[in-house]
């Protein structure tokens, strides 16, 4: 069974998002997500400063076998990326929650509502 | 151990190079290469040995059975290659005139004529120098022939999912969106799909038939029908063309577009993954889009088509006229075949591929797709073993590998999970196709029994399995 | 059967297994409105005899004659054990090294090939190789334009579809570039916005003129291409266009031929910085002429641009118990996992051209390959001075050249080639149509296979054609 913390909010497409004091919001891959994907071997981040919508493409992930795009939850500006994933994309398999972060937005619309709680995405995980 | 770790500062003198270093008088010295490239310094009798030697670490059909689905893995007739590497052929100057070249020429008109008539089309271009490129030729003469009518707004290309990846990759490179079709359980397309899909921004429909999954597909005169009326055009992958040689013909389908992979169907080397060919052919309609260079005969002479001639031509994808020793050895293997030899081609690709799903039935596997006929291929699904046993569609592979088969397709089509597409061909007789079939039925048995015997293989090659996971993260691409 | 190995009693046996009577019921799915007729243009088949003879009698009708044509393929002495080892079944006969264990051979030729064109142009990578130069070279300038991220919108990853709102990409092409690669390169990026802008070249040098590229400083280009040589056969000042390229943010899409790296400055040490993408055509590293090919692409790069290198990439790794092996990798980026956001459509590489290469270069080494090139250069400027030394005839261009040199004619060029055809020398290549500001303009090359005496048979020939009086002899062609 995948790790999936109370706090976080969930997409139907394995993506997470928490949402930080200043109200920016951080953003990762489920531990679902990196365990279906396997070993990441590397990871294509935005720019800073890149404007983008809700379900555009924020970054790639690549394992050996398999490519895949993460989507943006909200839409929003990527005010900072995980430039550490550059040398080690496989943190993201060690610690999809914490160290693993993918970028940090500053969320423009307001479809934080239409997310999941972590029970809600435990459910589709088991369907 | 590499050629480099062979090499010997001051080992020189290869007789196959004039003897001395002219001087190079007159050229400005900031153009020049301060020192010698760092090539490996070994002797003829170090590099062939060291040459003969990895060669011996592949497996190819010449050593072994390769049912490699999608790929057509047949045998290579040895005269192909002899007949083709004559010096009349090798040495011709592709600028050399025309009249210099008749024989050759000669050659790929007859080659055009023969796979017009083998799928039905009214015409083709042997340009394309691999079946992506000839994907890339097809596309853009659809893209073309709307643009020419005025009709630019069609941007989007239907494709099933079970498509070669190349498919969508070709399209997105004309500037085509992509718009997916999904299959039913059946094999077939899902036809409501694509009446939904279709519409004035419909550009065409990429088809591979028998498709991927290896079953014709049986409603192709209506799909044919949609996208016709819907103001697309139809394109033909001939991936899979082995199985329906003088069976049925594209053209006669309906298809407006056709690249073929004369690799496969016509039996040209794969050479490690090249060089190929990607023939395209046309109905009428299209002929004027077709790329450059076409052989044509004006009155008793050969000669190339340019642009002058073709001036709606979607233009030129080489230098030259695409892989022409590729073409000549296509061209001696029809020869050699003739139209019976060729109807034969499908007759037993596809008794071989249905001998080997029935036989893997009767073995206990799983059939990707149940209850219809194969075509030249079929898939094996690995699901349930998978799950019971824990091991994949990859250990099965590899532990092919330790038996001295090489493995099938693995992981393609998508579709279908734990998968091994099969493609015996028709070059392949009874016996080695029963002795692969035990193979696979010992390996069912040891994932059961001694599932680490798959885990752990191979065991009896060059090297165990190697760490793709490593080469990913630690790049090492040349020696230093 | 030819080629089919099974008896009667087999077929018998295996249609039972199956449960069919006979094997057309195979074809029972293909609706009856489908099935094709006989195949009336598809002569009978021949046996082995019959097809040596014929072809025999085709190679005949081929010329024999002394090529002095180059412009882009170039006929070069082969080692013998080249093509006597690449016809080995093993490497013939094996496809694309999917299963690695399986195709260690194949794998380890492409990382030593891999790392001997590193080594010719001093790049950082080079992948397993292209269709030909002029395909390396569309798919440098479609690599030049994904690496530029003014063109792209801002995320990480542009959608496929959204490139077209995007400003057009645009690369500067110089037309004294081989004109068939320009031609070949527009049609294959033009689907995707991508203007490639004409940059002439200087009358007199025939290279590219600085003070023409000056007028696009400032502009926003992806790109500037930089044959060395270029078609003409005359070397570019790369030092100084790479840097000019620099300064104005531009990438450098170095066109080379790999032989002539071997004497001249890498592409990697150009300038300050050096060239970013290099590619060109192989064949000159043990490929047959053979009509225009099979033949093949390079195409390195610098590190920094490795991910947008399309095709296909091996790298060296371990095995489970530690020991070296190689695998291909970075396979994320190509078609059969990316599908339509690959890198490029490309699927197959020129696998045994590779191979060829990779002998040829071992087997002649950095010494051999330079004595050849340096042959190429002697014997080239020979024919050059004793050619331009005959009334009527010109050498256009007055600063430096490898191996091919342009000559102007007062008479048709199209006329001087038939007429020394029919003396047995295939003269060059008329340049005249894409050139016409040269007037009538002749491509002209001498590689190492041209002896004193092929020389002297020239020029003889020349010399005689020029005396006769050609348009009422000889017909236009």
């Amino acid at each position: 069974m995948s790790e999936i913390p109370a706090e976080l909010k969930y997409s139907k497409s394995h993506e997470w998002v928490r949402v930080n004091d200043d109200n920016t919001l951080t953003l990762g891959i489920t531990d679902h997500a990196q365990a279906a994907l396997g070993d990441l071997v590397f990871v294509e981040l935005p720019e800073t400063g890149a404007e983008l919508m809700a379900d555009d493409a924020v970054c790639v992930v690549e394992s050996v076998k398999a490519a895949s795009d993460v989507y943006m939850p909200v839409s929003g500006e990527i005010i900072e990326v995980n430039e550490a994933l550059n040398d080690e994309p496989e943190i993201i398999n060690r610690s999809p929650y914490e160290d693993g972060w993918l970028v940090k937005v500053n969320p423009t619309g307001n479809e934080l509502d239409d997310l999941m709680d972590a029970e809600a995405y435990a459910a589709i995980l088991d369907e | 151990m590499l050629i480099y770790e062979h090499s010997a500062e001051g080992r020189k003198g290869a007789p196959q190079a004039p003897r001395q270093k002219a001087p190079l008088t007159g050229i400005p010295a900031h153009l020049l290469r301060p020192e010698s490239a760092a090539l490996p310094q070994v002797s003829e009798l170090q590099a062939v040995r060291h040459y003969t030697r990895l060669s011996q670490q592949n497996f190819s059909i010449d050593t072994q059975f390769y049912p490699l689905g999608s790929c057509t893995m047949k045998y290579n007739p040895r005269v192909c290659h002899t007949l083709a590497m004559l010096p009349g052929f090798s040495g011709i100057h592709p600028l050399s005139p025309a009249t210099q070249q008749q024989g050759f020429l000669a050659c790929m008109a007859e080659l055009q004529l023969m796979l017009a008539e083998i799928t039905g089309m009214a015409a083709f271009s042997l340009a394309p120098m691999a079946g992506a490129q000839g994907e890339f030729a097809g596309v853009a003469m659809i893209k073309t022939y709307h643009q020419a009518r005025g009709d630019a707004m069609r941007r989007e290309m239907l494709i099933p999912d079970a498509a070669h990846g190349t498919n969508p990759a070709s399209s997105v490179m004309c500037g085509f969106s992509v718009k997916e079709i999904p299959t039913l359980a059946n094999g077939d397309v899902d036809i409501d799909a694509l009446t939904a899909a279709v519409g004035p921004q419909t550009a065409g429909l990429m088809l591979t038939n028998p498709s991927t999954l290896g079953v014709f597909e049986r409603n192709i005169e209506s799909i044919a029908k949609i996208v016709h009326d819907a103001g697309g055009l139809l394109y033909y992958d001939g991936a899979n063309l082995n199985a329906i040689l003088g069976k049925t013909r594209p053209g006669d389908m309906g298809f407006d577009v056709i690249h073929t992979n004369l690799h496969k169907t016509f039996s040209t080397p794969h050479g490690g993954g090249g060089p190929g060919s990607g023939a395209v052919g046309v109905a009428k309609r299209l002929q004027a889009f077709l790329p450059l260079p076409v052989v044509t005969k004006d009155k008793d002479t050969y000669r190339y088509l340019t642009e002058v001639d073709c001036p709606q031509s979607i233009g030129r994808l080489s230098a030259f006229m695409g892989n022409p020793g590729v073409l000549l050895r296509a061209y001696i293997y029809m020869r050699l075949l003739g139209a019976e030899g060729m109807e034969r081609v499908a007759e037993f690709a596809t008794l071989n591929a249905n001998y080997m799903q029935a036989e893997a039935k009767r073995r206990g596997f799983d059939l990707g797709i149940d209850n219809r006929r194969a075509s030249h291929e079929f898939i094996i699904t690995l699901k349930q073993v998978a799950k019971t046993c824990h091991v994949s569609a990859m250990d099965f592979a590899k532990r092919l590998l330790d038996m001295g088969f090489h493995a099938p397709t693995t992981y393609f089509p998508m579709l279908i999970a734990e998968c091994l597409l099969i493609e015996p061909t028709e070059t392949e007789s009874k016996e080695v196709l029963d002795a692969f079939m035990a193979a696979l039925e010992q390996i069912l048995h040891e994932a059961h029994t001694r599932p680490q015997l798959l885990k752990e293989a191979p065991q009896t090659l060059p090297v165990k399995r190697l760490d793709e996971v490593k080469a990913a993260r630690q790049l090492d691409l040349r020696y230093k | 059967m030819p080629f089919i190995p099974h008896t009667e009693q087999e077929i018998a046996d295996m249609l039972e297994a199956i449960g069919v009577a006979e094997i057309e019921n195979l074809f029972d799915e293909i609706p009856d409105s489908l099935r094709a007729g006989s195949l009336n243009a598809i002569p009978e088949g021949l046996t082995e005899m019959e097809v040596s003879r014929l072809l025999h009698q085709r190679a005949r009708q081929n010329s024999t004659a002394l090529c002095f044509i180059g412009a882009g393929a170039y006929e070069h002495h082969i080692p013998a054990a080249v093509w006597e080892l690449c016809a080995r079944g093993e490497f013939y006969t094996a496809y694309t090294p999917y299963q690695a264990e399986a195709s260690q051979g194949t794998l380890q030729i492409i990382y030593e090939y891999q790392s001997m064109m590193t080594a010719l142009t001093a790049m950082d990578v080079s992948n397993a190789s292209m269709y030909d130069g002029a395909s390396a070279l569309a798919e440098a300038v479609l690599m030049a334009v994904r690496a530029d991220k003014r063109i792209r919108s801002g995320g990480g990853a542009a959608k496929a579809g959204k490139v077209a709102s995007n400003p057009p990409a645009r690369i500067l092409m110089p037309t004294n570039l081989h004109p068939v690669y320009r031609k070949v390169t527009h049609t294959i990026v033009h689907g995707q916005q991508i203007e490639l802008i004409d940059v002439p070249f200087d009358r007199q040098t025939g290279s590219t003129d600085l003070a023409q590229l000056e007028a696009c400083a400032g502009e926003t280009m992806s790109a500037v291409v930089i044959g060395q040589p270029n078609f003409f056969g005359q070397l570019e000042d790369v030092d100084a266009i790479t840097d000019w390229a620099h300064k104005n943010n531009m990438l450098v899409i170095a066109v080379v031929n790999p032989l002539l790296l071997s004497v001249l400055k890498p592409p990697g040490q150009w300038g300050e910085t050096g060239a970013d993408i290099v590619c060109g055509d192989g064949q000159p590293l043990g490929a047959p002429l053979a009509a225009g090919g099979p033949y093949f692409g390079f195409l390195c790069c610098r590190q920094a641009l490795l991910r947008q290198l399309p095709g296909r990439i091996v790298g060296r790794t371990e095995d489970l118990d530690g020991n070296p092996g190689f695998v291909l990798t970075l396979q994320a980026r190509e078609q059969h996992i990316r599908r339509s956001r690959a890198t490029s459509n490309i699927c197959t590489n020129q696998g045994l051209m590779v191979v060829a290469a990779t002998i040829h270069m071992a087997i002649l080494g950095a010494q051999g390959l330079e004595n050849t090139a340096a042959a190429c250069y002697a014997n080239s400027h020979e024919l050059a001075t004793r050619l331009s030394a005959l009334e009527g005839v010109r050498l256009v261009f007055n600063s430096p050249y490898f191996h091919e040199f342009v000559l102007q004619f007062e008479q048709p060029v199209a006329a001087i080639l038939t007429a020394l055809a029919a003396r047995g020398i295939l003269g060059g290549v008329d340049i005249s149509r894409d050139y016409p500001s040269l007037g009538q303009a002749l491509l002209v090359c001498a590689t190492e296979m041209r002896s004193a005496e092929d020389i002297a048979a020239y020029v003889a020939a020349l010399q005689a054609v020029l005396g006769q009086a050609l348009e009422g002899e000889y017909p236009l062609c």
